[in-house]
C-alpha cells in the first residue's frame, strides 16, 4: 500500500526512482521526504493524544466542581495535554515536518545536509513521546506541574513522573538541536550554486531564524532541566528554596528556552504561510526584504524578551521595564509581515480553496493573538490578568489560530505533492468551517473568563464562569469534529483521490517542479535554479513589477 | 534572467532524459559529486555553539546564585588554587601539544603526529586524575550547600566533556595507526577531535575564572 499508485507514477514518469512500500516509513530511511513524512504522521497521531486531553480538560470544565476526574487526574492531564502538543506536535510538525520535506527542495539539493543525523533527530521522538504518555500509568505518579514544571512545585510533586518527564523533554530538546544543526548546514551549506541567500523562498529564511533560536536557546533548558532533575533525584538544592536555592533562576532559565520556543512554533508558520498566499493569491510575496529581516529581527528580540512571563515572580522594576519595552517591539517585525500579508494579498487573483481559507484564517487569529500579546506585555495589565484563563486564550490563538491553521493550510497545499493526490474540497471546507467556528468558540470566551478572574490550571472555578466556560467546552467539542473530515479526507483521497499531476497550483517554488511525488534524489535531472520563487502575474523575461524579487543577471 | 518562471520549461522532472541514465544503477544518476562539499565541521561547530550555550547557562546560574542566595553559615567561595591551576596549564598545554599533531598530520607526518596525540591524550588523563584528587581532598560534598551543587555540577559537566575528548583523541591516535584512516588530506576525525578539545580547553579556561579565581 503506497500513498500514490505506483504504476500509474511509473508510467508518467519511466524510470522513476522511488522505492515503493509503506514500509519506509517505518524504516531509518535517510530520505529527507520520508523523514518529512515520518514527522508528520507521528506528530499528527501525537496531536490526536493531545486533543483528547484537551477533551478531558474541556469536559472537567463544563462544570465548576471537580466532577469528571480528580484534581490530582486533572493536573496530569494538563500536563501532558502541554507537553505532548508543543513538544510532541507543534515543535516537530512545523519543523521537522515541513522543513525536512521541503528545505533540500527550496535550497536545490538532494537532501539534507547530514541525512544520518536527520534520522536519528526523527527516531528520538517517539521513544521520548512513549517515555512522556507512559509515565500516566506510574503508580499514580505523572508529572503534574504544567508544562513549565516550576519549581518548588515540581519538587513537591510525584517524584518518578517528573523525573520521566525530565527525560522525555531532554530526549525532544536533543531531537530539536540536531534537527536545527541541521538545517543552518543545509540552508547556508548546501544551496545549489548560482542561488543566492535573497533568492531562496521565504520558508528558508523562516527555517534558518528557527534553528539559531533552537541551537541557541534549548541547550539552556536542557541544562536547567539537568539541574532540576539533580533537585529531584539528588537532593541538591539548586531550586529548593529549603535547602537554600533559588527557584527565579529556574524561571529565567526556563524561560530564556521557552519564550524563543514560541517562535520556534511560529516562525516556520510565517514562513508556511509566506509560500501559500502568493500561489493561491497569483502574486509576487509583497516585501521580500523586509520579511527576512524581520525575521531576523524576531530572532534577535526573541532571545531578550524572556522575563515578561515573570512580571509577578518578585521582578525588580528596572528588569519589568525594560521585557515591557523589548516585548512591545516585537510587535514591530511581526506587524511588517502581518501587513506584508496583506498587501500579497491585495488586488490577487485569489482562489479561496481549503488551503486558502486556512491561511487567510490565520491571519486573522494571529492578529488577534498578537494584538492580546502587546497587551498583556503591558505590566499593569499582565499582572491583573497573570495567571488567569487571558493567557490561556491568548496562547491558543498564537499556538493553534496561528501555527496549527498553517499546518492544517500546508497540508492542503502540500498533499499532492505528498501523495500525487488532491485532498477533496467539500471536505476540507468542511474542515476548516468547524475548526474556525470551533475555535473561536472555544478560546475567544476565555479571555472574558481571565479578564474576570478565572485562574488557569485549576479543575474547579466559581460557578458564576459556568455559561462561558460550557460555550467554550461547546467549541472544543466542534474541534474535536473537525478532526473527522480532516481524517477521512487524508484517508480516503491517499486511495481514490483526484491524480494531481505534478504541479496542480501552477506554483513557482521548486518542489513542483518535479514530479508528485518527487524520486528518491527529488529531481530526475538537475535541480532547477529558481530565482524568482515569486515570480506571479508577470510574462515571463519582462521586469517583474513588484522590487521585491531579485533576478541574477 | 529568471530561468524558470515559465511554467511551459517547469517540467524538467526528468521524462526528457534518455532512458539509459534512468535506468542507471547508480543512485545518483544526475550530479552530486562536484557541489556537495564536506561541511561536518561546520555542523560540529554549530554543535559546538549548542553544548556552550548549556555552560552559559550553568554560570549564568552560578552567578545569580552567588549574587542573591546567601552561603549559610560556615561555608565559603574559597578553594584550593594549586591544584586548579596546573589542571588549567595541563588543559592549556594540552590544546597546544593537539596544534602540533594537527600540523604534523598536514604536512603528512603520521609519526610525529601520533606522538603528539599521545601526548595530548595522556595530559587529558593527568588532568581527570588531578581533577579526581581534587574531588576527594575538598571539604564538602554534592548536597552541602547551593555553592557545593553548583561547584560539581559545573566541574562535573566539564569533566565529562574531557572524558570524551579524551576517548576521541585515544581513537583518532588508534586510526593513525591503521592505514589509511587518517591521511594528510583526509582527516576529518582529528580535526573534529581537535576542534572539540579547543572547545572543552576553552571552556575550562572561562570556568577557571568564574569558579576559583572570582
Amino acid at each position: 500500500m503506497t500513498l500514490a499508485n505506483p504504476s500509474e507514477l511509473a508510467q508518467s514518469h519511466p524510470g522513476n526512482l522511488q522505492p515503493q512500500g509503506w514500509l519506509r516509513y517505518f524504516s531509518f530511511s535517510l530520505d529527507h521526504k520520508v523523514i518529512g513524512i515520518q514527522y508528520l504522521v507521528c506528530g499528527f497521531i501525537f496531536y490526536l493524544i493531545g486533543g483528547a486531553l484537551a477533551g478531558v480538560i474541556r469536559t472537567e470544565l463544563a462544570s465548576p466542581m471537580a466532577d469528571f476526574v480528580s484534581r490530582e487526574t486533572y493536573n496530569e492531564v494538563l500536563t501532558l495535554h502541554g507537553t505532548v502538543m508543543i513538544f510532541l506536535w507543534i515543535v516537530p510538525v512545523v519543523n521537522g515536518g515541513f522543513g525536512n520535506y521541503l528545505i533540500p527542495f527550496y535550497v536545490g539539493a538532494r537532501d539534507m545536509a547530514f541525512p544520518r543525523l536527520n534520522a536519528v533527530a526523527f527516531w528520538l521522538i517517539p521513544p521520548a513521546g512513549i517515555l512522556l504518555i507512559s509515565s500516566y500509568f506510574l503508580a499514580g505518579a505523572a508529572a503534574q506541574s504544567g508544562w513549565t514544571a516550576y519549581p518548588p512545585l515540581s519538587l513537591t510533586t510525584p517524584a518518578a513522573g517528573q523525573v520521566v518527564w525530565i527525560l522525555s523533554v531532554l530526549l525532544l530538546g536533543g531531537s530539536s538541536i540536531f534537527g536545527g544543526i541541521n538545517f543552518i548546514a543545509t540552508i547556508l551549506k548546501l544551496r545549489r550554486p548560482g542561488l543566492g541567500l535573497m533568492q531562496m523562498p521565504m520558508y528558508c529564511w523562516a527555517m534558518l531564524g528557527t534553528s539559531i533560536l533552537v541551537v541557541l536557546s534549548t541547550p539552556v533548558l536542557a541544562g536547567t532541566l539537568i539541574m532540576l532533575s539533580f533537585d529531584i533525584i539528588a537532593h541538591t538544592g539548586f531550586f529548593n528554596p529549603a535547602l537554600g536555592g533559588n527557584v527565579v533562576v529556574y524561571q529565567h532559565l526556563f524561560w530564556f528556552y521557552s519564550h524563543p520556543a514560541v517562535y520556534i512554533m511560529v516562525l516556520p508558520a510565517f514562513g508556511l504561510v509566506s509560500e501559500i498566499l502568493p500561489v493561491h493569491a497569483r502574486k509576487p510575496l509583497f516585501g521580500y526584504v523586509t520579511m527576512v529581516y524581520s525575521i531576523m529581527a524576531i530572532v534577535v528580540l526573541g532571545l531578550i524578551v524572556w522575563a515578561h512571563h515573570m512580571f509577578t515572580s518578585g521582578t525588580p522594576p528596572w528588569m519589568r521595564l525594560f521585557f515591557t519595552i523589548a516585548t512591545s517591539f516585537i510587535a514591530v517585525p511581526t506587524g511588517i509581515k502581518f501587513f506584508n500579508w496583506l498587501a500579497t494579498l491585495w488586488g490577487g487573483k485569489i482562489a479561496l480553496n481549503s488551503a486558502m481559507l486556512f491561511a487567510c484564517a490565520f491571519i486573522v487569529n494571529f492578529v488577534f493573538g498578537g494584538i492580546t500579546g502587546v497587551a498583556l506585555a503591558q505590566v499593569p495589565f499582565d499582572i491583573h490578568v497573570h495567571d488567569t484563563y487571558f493567557v490561556v486564550g491568548h496562547f491558543h490563538y498564537i499556538v493553534y489560530g496561528g501555527t496549527v491553521f498553517v499546518v492544517f493550510a500546508s497540508l492542503y497545499h502540500w498533499y499532492p505533492k505528498f501523495t500525487g493526490r488532491m485532498l477533496n474540497e467539500d471536505l476540507g471546507r468542511l474542515h476548516f468551517l468547524l475548526t474556525f467556528i470551533g475555535f473561536n468558540l472555544c478560546f475567544a470566551p476565555q479571555h472574558w473568563l481571565g479578564l474576570n478572574g478565572m485562574p488557569r490550571r485549576v479543575a474547579e472555578y466559581d460557578p458564576s464562569f459556568t455559561t462561558l466556560n460550557q460555550v467554550s467546552s461547546v467549541g472544543a467539542l466542534l474541534m474535536a469534529i473537525s478532526t473527522i473530515p480532516l481524517l477521512i479526507n487524508v484517508v480516503l483521497t491517499a486511495f481514490k483521490g483526484e491524480v494531481a499531476g505534478d504541479n496542480p497550483w501552477n506554483a513557482l517554488t521548486p518542489e513542483w517542479l518535479t514530479s508528485s511525488p518527487p524520486p528518491v534524489e527529488n529531481w530526475l535531472g538537475e535541480a532547477p535554479l529558481v530565482t524568482e520563487p515569486y515570480g506571479y502575474g508577470h510574462t515571463p523575461g519582462k521586469e517583474p513589477s513588484s522590487p521585491s524579487v531579485k533576478q541574477v543577471a | 534572467m529568471t530561468i524558470l518562471s515559465n511554467l511551459a520549461d517547469s517540467n524538467l522532472t526528468g521524462s526528457d532524459l534518455p532512458d539509459s541514465e534512468l535506468t542507471s544503477t547508480n543512485p545518483h544518476p544526475t550530479d552530486h559529486a562536484p557541489s556537495h562539499g564536506d561541511f561536518r565541521l561546520f555542523g560540529l561547530a554549530t554543535f559546538l555553539v549548542a553544548d556552550g550555550m548549556t555552560f552559559a547557562g550553568f554560570f549564568a546560574a552560578y552567578l545569580t546564585f552567588r549574587a542573591v542566595n546567601p552561603l549559610p553559615e560556615g561555608s565559603s567561595y574559597e578553594l584550593e588554587l594549586l591544584l586548579p591551576t596546573i589542571n588549567t596549564v595541563i588543559l592549556v598545554v594540552s590544546s597546544l601539544t593537539f596544534h602540533q599533531a594537527g600540523k604534523a598530520c598536514r604536512a603528512n607526518q603520521l609519526a610525529k603526529a601520533r606522538s603528539w596525540l599521545m601526548v595530548t591524550c595522556g595530559l587529558g588523563v593527568a588532568f581527570l586524575a588531578s581533577q579526581m584528587v581534587e574531588y576527594f581532598s575538598l571539604p564538602f560534598g554534592l548536597t552541602d550547600n547551593l555553592f557545593a551543587s553548583t561547584f560539581y555540577a559545573l566541574t562535573g559537566f566539564h569533566g565529562l566533556h574531557v572524558t570524551l575528548g579524551v576517548i576521541c583523541i585515544a581513537i583518532v591516535t588508534l586510526q593513525t595507526r591503521s592505514n589509511g584512516r587518517i591521511t594528510a588530506t583526509d582527516h576529518f576525525g582529528l580535526e573534529a577531535a581537535e576542534l572539540y578539545w579547543h572547545f572543552v580547553d576553552g571552556i575550562w579556561v572561562v570556568l577557571y575564572g568564574i569558579l576559583y579565581l572570582l
